[in-house]
């Protein structure tokens, strides 16, 4: 066997379990600050005794408890696909991080398709949603599993319509070109700045964006697949222990992930203006993320306001409202990026 | 549409208010300062006539069983004798007294709602509003006649009476 072949596959584990150590760890503090805001916002105190203080250490003790549950694998269940699809739906999640630039040399990989390879990668989450709710063997599984699938289908094409709206203005698929694109100054008459997408013209493609990603990650109020009240706990009902806690993981990480996408394409990524470039490798990444965080605050806020939407009422505001609104959009764009 | 059926002015409003209205509201209640009571630290105070405890004063019980068979759960258990009771002058009347021997409330079977107390002849039982008496073991849950008596010194006193 070639050296370095052996070399590259122990080389990308590494990576690999790395990569995926830290966007799981990520998860935690999302897992908190979501205790901890919708607690406040519904006047409550939330975690208070864990870890000595604020109950910082919340969301560990949750992991650990759901650890030492029995990994349950029902009778009738397809136990094979039952048990990869919580890690279809991780992987699904840790490879969308691939593409996102945390600064001008901060990227595992600079795509030149960066946006179409984030879009599909991300659909592959669903796939293993649908995958849990086909092998369960239950019906508030399959039923989840099948809600998730028509949501993917009806959200995804103005997730997608949005990306284009910025790709068109941007002129590229690549994340990276997309924050420099943002970099560039911005002319008003005599002023030019460097202004972020959304306050250039991509403000509706961002609603609409925001909202077709909070569907996506089937979080209140599209909480469809899951919901409660409904379905038990819908395709994750039959999961325990280690699993549930993948998915569980899995769902605040690609809240991250798609976070970071929105600060990436509309928020100006990793771009801080009046910083020359090399020290945007060291400021980048706080930048990014902070952006992220604001997005991950509203997502949170939005859980603890609004109600659940009916299965109907979902498919009629994407069809009926958010595709032709996006539709409009990118129409609106091309005529100003050919005229500009 | 207001109340009447037909539209105002008032009501047409711009879309989505309410979605900023919600948001508003929930963004309000993320600086206020909590309800909660963090219970063992600090404590509620209950209002005098909330229904914590049932209290029993022996004096006044007179056995008449009343009370255990106007409770909906059947959670008083209640247990008497006869007693003579001996004339206070000689060539008096040797009179007959009930005396309570058992008196146990069953509060894992309460549902507090009271209709002993009301429904006591003699004003043996009285509400408390004491609530810090709950149990490792559901059997310690059945108070017997001395700790009942021991919750009437927490037994407020009556309101006032009006003024006529």
């Amino acid at each position: 066997m070639d050296i370095t072949t052996g070399f590259f596959w122990v080389d990308t584990l590494i990576k690999v379990l790395v990569a995926v150590a830290i966007v799981l760890g990520l998860a935690l503090p999302v897992i908190y600050a979501e205790l901890k805001i919708m607690a406040h916002m519904q006047n409550r105190v939330g975690p208070y005794y864990a870890g000595g203080r604020f109950g910082w250490a919340q969301p560990i003790a949750d992991g650990l408890k759901f650890v030492q549950k029995e990994d349950l694998v029902p009778a009738e269940a397809d136990a094979t696909v039952f048990k990869i699809a919580p890690y279809v739906v991780v992987m699904a999640t840790v490879a969308v991080f691939v593409v996102i630039p945390f600064g001008p040399d901060l990227v595992a990989r600079d795509l030149d398709l960066g946006a179409f390879y984030l879009l599909a990668i991300s659909s592959i989450g669903t796939l293993g949603v649908l995958m849990a709710g086909w092998s369960s063997a239950n019906k508030y599984s399959l039923m989840g599993g099948l809600r998730a699938a028509a949501q993917l289908i009806a959200y995804e094409l103005p997730l997608m319509l949005a990306v284009l709206a910025v790709v068109i203005q941007a002129g590229t698929m690549s994340l990276t070109g997309i924050v420099e694109a943002q970099g560039e100054p911005f002319v008003v008459g005599p002023i030019s700045v460097s202004l972020p997408y959304l306050l250039t013209g991509q403000i509706i493609s961002f609603v609409i964006f925001v909202v077709a990603m909070v569907a996506e990650l089937s979080r209140i109020p599209f909480d469809m697949p899951i919901a409660e009240s409904e379905l038990t706990m819908g395709y994750v009902t039959e999961y325990s222990s280690v699993r549930f806690s993948m998915f569980f993981l899995g769902e605040y990480a690609s809240l991250i992930a798609l976070s970071l996408v929105v600060a990436t394409l509309f928020l100006g990524g990793y771009y801080v203006p009046l910083v020359p470039d090399p020290w945007l490798n060291l400021v980048g990444p706080l930048a990014v993320f902070g952006k992220a965080a604001v997005i991950v605050f509203f997502v949170l806020w939005i859980r603890s306001t609004f109600p659940r939407l009916r299965e109907d009422q979902l498919q009629d505001l994407a069809w009926r409202w958010l595709i032709p609104l996006a539709l409009v959009n990118i129409l609106v764009i091309s005529f100003v990026k050919v005229a500009v | 549409m207001s109340s009447n059926g037909t539209n105002t002015n008032k009501d047409i409003r711009f879309p989505f208010t309410g979605l900023f209205k919600g948001l508003a509201l929930t963004g309000k209640y993320l600086f206020k300062k909590p309800a909660t009571v963090m219970y063992p630290d600090e404590k509620e105070i209950p209002v005098p006539r909330a229904r914590g405890v049932i209290a029993l004063d022996t004096e006044a019980c007179t056995v008449c069983m009343l009370c255990a068979r106007e409770c909906p759960d059947w959670c008083i258990y209640i247990e008497g004798h006869k007693e003579e009771q001996q004339p206070e002058e000689p060539g008096g009347r040797v009179k007959v007294r009930a005396e309570l021997d058992r008196f146990d409330i069953d509060y894992g079977l309460c549902m507090y709602c009271g209709i002993c107390v009301d429904v006591c002849p003699f004003d043996a039982l009285f509400w408390s509003p004491e609530y810090e008496y709950s149990e490792h073991e559901v059997v310690d849950l059945l108070h017997d006649k001395a700790r009942l008596t021991d919750w009437l010194a927490t037994v407020p006193d009556p309101p006032a009476l009006e003024p006529s």
